[in-house]
């Protein structure tokens, strides 16, 4: 089975934040301790809606070293394809799911001097996480967070109560926003940048530091793209041989499990690299939504991030 | 010898590249000896540049040679130092002031470029941000893994270690930690057959 090894979790809590963030608790089903993580790491949620089996990313938002829980907070999309309607409708304490180990592709780098962090919206939950594990080892960090307005900040108060000097909160609405040539100018050498937040704010903040001299190696950043819809198209599996149909609000991830076919995957984002496939042979155009092939990759029509790309035209072989 | 071509080796050992201007708030550049013609190459390609830097100069043998046409370029801050242990606490002081968005540049001989990488680490950046030409002597500075001490400029292998006094052959393993090159006995097994000495690369 693809993916990383699962865990069967009972929910035991679920915690409305505001009008658009809910905040699930789970504990083990078997009774034993969950893994610790570190700051930044994900889990893979399954959830069967009806038919279709969904797989979602979510943040861990939990304390790194606390063991008897884990935290995801899911914020609702109400033009998405349903996976963050389901978590928030149909999903009730006492119900089992099946989460997977945590993935951490947006880890803190350790030998930085100061970590700081830029978060937008629901682009805060990594940085819950990360700024427990910072607070337990006394690291030096800064958090700037910014949202449209006070209700929506999730947990905005509690890190402004509890890290007063730590956190900057911008709220949109008032017209307030990260100065952020000035802030990225005054930061002492070794300091490493962590972005998390909307594809804008992601490119805004990686471009003022690449001009002001930052170097790509202490920049970081996460945005997990939600696989997009599309018209619908056929493909061909050819280890598999079979041919297969990605229906309109499916992606071609999705319609190759549904299919009986076992292919990798690990954050199903565009971002982790694991279920690039070969293609074999196509007629027609590929629409490349991931951040992980390079743009000589996506020309070449060599390769497909089955989890967040599409294709349109007549024939597609892929090797799977 | 001012430009030397090192051949492929073991992953192991440092690669170097031609120095090039890079956006940046501040540019700090150390060299010794004949690294100050990559400095001069660097300014003459942007002049620009000189205004914001920080040179740090050991002209070692090459007296006036590089140091007099770098300060006609008016560096921000030009030092020139007599030896790099007479000029680490300025380079130290430096780093500790610095702001991210300061460049690095580095040229000269192995054991400088190494040693300001080793500080520079240490400060928080990582080594592939740090640019660095080679110019000049091929020597390098050995580490003796047996005794731990430190030979700087060995141009011969094997060499004796100027602390222990084995006979040690020079290897392509290098620590970046400790900016040298290791020195492994070479007649370990035959104390009495020693390879007779070699200048390197001949």
């Amino acid at each position: 089975m693809s993916g990383v090894e699962k865990i069967a979790v009972r929910v035991t809590n679920i915690v409305p934040l505001n009008a658009l963030v809910t905040r699930f608790e789970f504990k083990r089903s078997d009774g034993l301790h969950f893994p610790t993580f570190s700051g930044g790491a994900h889990v893979v949620v399954e959830m069967q809606d009806g038919e279709i089996l969904r797989r979602n990313p979510y943040s861990l938002m939990s304390d790194p070293a606390d063991q008897s829980q884990y935290a995801i907070s899911v914020r609702r999309d109400d033009e998405g394809r349903g996976g963050s309607l389901f978590m928030h409708r149909s999903v009730s304490v006492g119900d089992e799911m099946l989460i997977s180990n945590p993935v951490n592709l947006f880890a803190l780098d350790l030998r930085a001097r100061k970590h700081l962090m830029i978060a937008g919206g629901i682009g805060i939950t990594p940085f819950m996480a990360q700024i427990k594990q910072l607070s337990r080892t006394n690291g030096n960090w800064e958090l700037h967070y910014a949202s449209r307005n006070a209700a929506l900040a999730s947990y905005g108060s509690e890190l402004m109560a509890q890290h007063p000097n730590g956190v900057h909160i911008y709220y949109d609405d008032d017209k307030q926003s990260i100065a952020l040539e000035a802030l990225l100018k005054g930061q002492p050498l070794g300091t490493h940048l962590y972005i998390c937040g909307p594809k804008g704010m992601i490119n805004w903040v990686r471009d003022t530091a690449k001009k002001a001299g930052w170097p790509h190696e202490a920049i970081h950043y996460e945005e997990f793209l939600a696989p997009q819809s599309g018209k619908p198209f056929e493909v061909k599996l050819a280890q598999s041989s079979m041919v297969i149909q990605v229906g309109e609000n499916q992606s071609l991830l999705e319609a190759i499990e549904a299919a009986g076919v076992d292919a990798p995957y690990l954050c199903r984002g565009g971002a982790c690299g694991q279920c690039e496939t070969a293609v074999i042979g196509y007629d027609g155009k590929f629409l490349h939504n991931d951040h992980w092939l390079t743009n000589e990759e996506k020309a070449s029509g060599h390769k497909i991030m089955p989890c967040v790309s599409r294709f349109e035209g007549k024939t597609l072989v892929l090797d799977r | 010898m001012s430009k030397f071509q090192f051949p492929k080796a073991i992953f192991s050992r440092p690669v170097y590249t031609v120095l090039e201007r890079r956006v940046g708030s501040h540019h700090l550049m150390v060299a010794d000896a004949e690294g100050g013609g990559a400095l001069l190459d660097l300014a003459k390609s942007d002049s620009g540049l000189m205004a914001d830097a920080h040179v740090i100069y050991i002209p070692k043998h090459t007296g006036d040679t590089y140091s007099k046409p770098l300060a006609a370029f008016a560096p921000g801050q030009f030092y020139i130092g007599s030896s790099y242990e007479a000029s680490v606490a300025r380079l130290r002081r430096t780093l500790l002031g610095a702001h991210m968005g300061l460049q690095v540049y580095l040229a000269g001989t192995e054991g400088l470029m190494g040693q300001v990488q080793s500080e520079a680490a240490q400060a928080g950046i990582s080594p592939e941000s740090i640019q660095s030409e080679h110019r000049g002597s091929v020597a390098r500075r050995m580490q003796c893994v047996h005794c731990k001490g430190i030979t700087e400029d060995v141009t011969v292998d094997p060499f004796v270690c100027g602390h222990c006094g084995l006979n040690l052959y020079v290897r392509d393993h290098y620590s970046r930690r400790l900016a040298a090159f290791q020195g492994v006995c070479v007649n370990a097994e035959d104390p009495g057959n020693v390879p007779k000495a070699k200048e390197l690369y001949t």
